[in-house]
């Protein structure tokens, strides 16, 4: 029986150890429309789609393309569905030219007409709009380009079903505007598209459909001309809920950190933070909301002397001596001196934060190894400040020496943690703290933040959990795009007001 | 899908939980025992000649005179000592591949030196002004393509390969300048009569003999107990073990990434120029293209093999060079035996000592022993 239903999931679930990654989630995408599937960090999109573009199986639930069952266990099983996904980061080949990546991977006689080829992706290019010279090699192609290549390498494999997780975030808007012309035409042909993304501006003006996503479960779908960004934000944050974390109230707020007007480019050369200003009081806990790749890591790591800054200033004051550092062109040790520490890297703690082959002991020395003029390092203090750690930490490991990277994730945490902890630090910046730790382990680490908080520690505490923000911050600053689209107080701050901040830009944009 | 039972593979590979110590160097022991007996096989199948006659001549070969037994310790010294040059820079992600040449500048400069001023420098300053020209030798062909990675990012790997033949041909240029007989070639002894410059060979002939390689023994004992402490014990081996780690950890630590690459490299080069001088100082007292023989290769299956801990690479030098040394004796005392044969055995024991690894990371789980992995 013929349908309109391109795909139809049905109770899809997917889980990841004890964690729920996705929880019954059902959903339909019709033939010739354009279904934005909408959700916070970590609600599932991008799980449910790699479900459905073969890199994860589904533990339950099944999927229909076509109106007929199928069992997708390879990504090559989804390209012969006519199943293709464009991932956020690209998997292109930077030396060969567009075409030669477009024809990667397929099956085909010995010879290759690469000619041939060209001129079939030529042909695709014209029918849709796109923008793309087939001989240009990917390393000198922008980021746009590079986009281009991945969608019509899926549309030269005769994808009908093309998924693009979170395509505008690396684009300008004009580029913007042009994917959204494309993908307009392709859905003239027929084809059925799924789009990630957090930008309700762009949910809006592109979609037919919209899905929400929620912590993993699925909370409704909507017509788009029926909705507003408002209706949409209610439905991805959700009404709050009462965790009963604990929020001292401050006290001798000095100022700690002024940040003025910085502004720094990502390795892509994409403006990761625009003119971010700020401060950040002693005694306080500074919060910050925004998308994930919104520039907090770029501001995190500037202000740690790790990110190249092209403009703005970061002041830092003593409560020592009473002075005034720039800590702009300051080495990360100069400025870790200082009593600026940096912790808990964001997604990879092992790969920054931790050396992952190491001990605990001797990645507690990563602050201290220096001490002492030894030509030796000195185990004994470390050694001593790691058995302080595990036993009032509760750090559950083999012993001091067992790889932490064999730890388990909260406990690889409250290692990081004790360690910047211990440095005695004025102030502590923290990332993602809370990420991929259970509940306990949670309060744990919002119990010693607050302890900072009161010892007269300027903290400033990067999350994605709104509901952690609003109950743990004293102020909320958050950042759309790589500015700072409003800064607002924790006790009175609701999760719409921020959602609504989070994700639509200012005007001009 | 029910139907678990038939999919079940015949056997398949788990990984292990780290293995007890004894357990991993039971393997170990049993994996070099089982490559002689296949040796042995061989042996019998191919040529006849009883496996354990061959055997016996392999020891005759590296234990048979007391000459023998100083060469034997001689040449594993020497290839320890590159093994010791080669590590710090392999725990740092830098493939260091140069060592061949960077011993041979190291020879050369020692050559250079006690050619030219043999004769007017008092010993003691002699040999200190060859050890310090060996290791600033070594050092520079590893400080050049190290600077090119820490400040350009290039890649060591090509860079450190190509500066070999560079050395080659430096040592080349000075064998024609420097030779004994016009149209040679070939630079001859140096010294031969004074024997200025030669590490003696006499050193407490009370204990050691009339004749050893003592001194050779002792330079590269002291040193291999030095990069024990270095590596394991000092601030430098653990910034080495972090940037090698990750260099993002690196710079969060406040770890000067690019200083430490110098560092280590120009440490890694200046112990190879060392070994450079320990081989004409010390053994050939003479200098040619072939001088490093292979070293700066064959030390990277030292250092890797024994996980750059150096205690363990003093054993696999000795079983390196007892192969060596063996089968050339082997071969010499059976026509049937010949090189490439020697070679062949080399072969095998050496892969089932790698062979071992695998077996000490993975195990083997058999379709009929599933019931035991329910305990």
């Amino acid at each position: 029986m013929p349908t309109s239903n391109a795909i139809e999931l049905r109770n899809i679930s997917k889980f990841f150890g004890s964690v729920v990654a996705n929880n019954k989630i059902s959903l339909d995408v019709k033939k010739g429309e354009i279904l934005s599937l909408l959700g916070e960090n970590g609600s599932g999109k991008t799980t449910l789609m790699n479900m459905l573009s073969g890199i994860y199986f589904p533990d339950e639930g099944h999927i229909y393309v076509d109106g007929k069952e199928v069992t997708i266990r390879s990504p090559k099983d989804a390209f012969d569905l006519k199943i293709g996904m464009i991932h956020q980061h690209f998997k292109l080949i930077d030396i060969f030219t567009a075409a030669e990546n477009i024809v990667l991977g397929l099956p085909g006689s010995l010879n290759l007409d690469i000619k041939q080829v060209a001129a079939d992706v030529k042909v695709l290019v014209d029918k849709y709009g796109f923008k793309l010279d087939p001989d240009k090699k990917i390393y000198e192609m922008s980021v746009s380009e590079k986009q281009t290549v991945e969608i019509v390498k899926m549309l030269y494999r005769g994808a009908n079903i093309l998924i693009l997780d979170e395509p505008t975030a690396v684009l300008t808007p004009s580029e913007t505007e042009h994917l959204f012309d494309v993908l307009r035409n392709m859905k003239q042909d027929g084809k059925a598209i799924i789009i990630i993304t957090h930008k309700l501006n762009e949910v809006l003006e592109i979609s037919d459909r919209v899905s929400v996503l929620r912590k993993g479960e699925y909370i409704g779908t909507v017509n788009t001309c029926d909705t507003n960004e408002l209706a949409l934000t209610e439905m991805m944050v959700g009404k709050k809920v009462s965790l009963d974390i604990e929020r001292p109230e401050p006290e001798n707020m000095e100022l700690r950190l002024e940040v003025k007007g910085l502004t720094c480019y990502n390795l892509e050369g994409v403006k990761a933070l625009d003119d971010v200003s700020f401060s950040a009081y002693s005694g306080e806990i500074l919060g910050i909301a925004g998308i994930a790749g919104s520039g907090q890591k770029e501001l995190l790591e500037s202000i740690a002397g790790l990110q190249k800054v092209s403009s703005g200033s970061v002041t830092y004051y003593d409560p020592k001596s009473g002075n005034e550092d720039e800590l702009i062109g300051k080495t990360p040790l100069e400025i870790r001196e200082l009593g600026v520490a940096l912790s808990f890297v964001p997604e990879d703690r092992l790969g920054m934060g931790l050396v992952g082959s190491m001990g605990i002991t001797d990645n507690i020395m990563l602050r201290s190894y220096r001490d002492g003029k030894s030509f030796l390092t000195n185990r004994k203090g470390p050694k001593k400040l790691s058995a302080d750690i595990i036993r009032t930490l509760e750090v559950v490991a083999p012993d001091d020496e067992t790889p932490v990277s064999k730890l388990s994730g909260g406990n690889v945490q409250k290692v990081l943690v004790g360690r910047e902890i211990a440095a005695a630090p004025t102030v502590l910046m923290t990332a993602y703290a809370v990420r991929g730790l259970d509940i306990n382990t949670s309060y744990t680490i919002y119990d010693l933040l607050n302890e900072q908080k009161k010892k007269g520690v300027a903290v400033v505490y990067v999350g994605e959990d709104l509901d952690v923000l609003i109950e743990l911050c004293d102020r909320i600053m958050v950042l759309c795009g790589g500015k700072v689209s409003g800064i607002v107080d924790g006790r009175t701050a609701t999760k719409e007001q921020i959602g609504l901040l989070m994700t639509s830009r200012e005007k001009g944009e | 899908m029910h139907n678990e039972k038939a999919k079940e593979p015949f056997v398949r590979l788990v990984k292990r939980p780290s293995l007890p110590f004894w357990k991993s160097w039971l393997i170990r022991i049993a994996s070099v025992l089982l490559s002689l007996a296949l040796c042995a096989v061989l042996i019998y199948m191919i040529t006849e000649v009883n496996p354990l006659r061959a055997y016996t001549a392999m020891f005759e070969g590296v234990f048979g005179t007391e000459r023998r037994i100083w060469n034997s310790l001689r040449d594993t010294m020497i290839l320890l000592c590159v093994g010791l040059a080669l590590s710090p820079a392999f725990k740092m992600r830098f493939w260091n591949l140069g060592g061949e040449g960077q011993i041979l500048m190291g020879g050369l400069i020692t050559a250079a030196v006690m050619r030219y001023c043999g004769d007017s420098f008092p010993t003691w300053l002699l040999l200190l002004t060859m050890v310090i020209t060996s290791l600033v030798a070594g050092g520079i062909f590893a400080l050049v393509p190290a600077y090119f990675k820490a400040r350009w990012n290039t890649n060591e790997t090509l860079f450190t390969l190509m500066l070999n033949y560079v050395a080659t041909q430096i040592v080349a240029c000075f064998s024609i300048l420097w030779e004994a007989i016009p149209g040679s070639a070939n630079i001859g002894i140096i010294n031969s009569a004074t024997k200025a410059g030669w590490i003696p060979t006499d050193f407490l002939p009370g204990i050691f003999g009339n004749f050893n390689y003592s001194i050779n023994v002792i330079i590269v004992l002291a040193l291999t107990a030095f990069m024990y402490i270095y590596m394991k014990y000092s601030k430098h081996g653990y910034e080495i073990a972090v940037v090698g780690e990750s260099e993002n950890t690196a710079k969060y630590a406040g770890i000067n990434v690019k200083n430490v690459i110098l560092r280590t490299a120009t440490l890694s080069g200046a112990l190879c120029g060392l070994t450079g001088f320990l081989l004409v100082a010390g053994s050939s007292h003479s200098i040619s293209t072939s001088t490093g023989d292979g070293r700066g290769f064959t030390a990277i299956i030292v250092a890797w093999l024994a996980k750059f801990n150096p205690a363990i690479m003093v054993l696999i030098s000795f079983i390196l060079v007892f192969l060596d040394k063996g089968t050339a004796e082997m071969a010499s005392q059976f026509t049937l035996l010949n090189e490439s044969f020697a070679d062949v055995l080399t072969a095998i024991v050496l892969f089932f000592i790698l062979g071992s690894e695998f077996f000490i990371n993975y195990g083997l789980v058999f379709r009929w022993s599933k019931h035991k992995e329910v305990k």
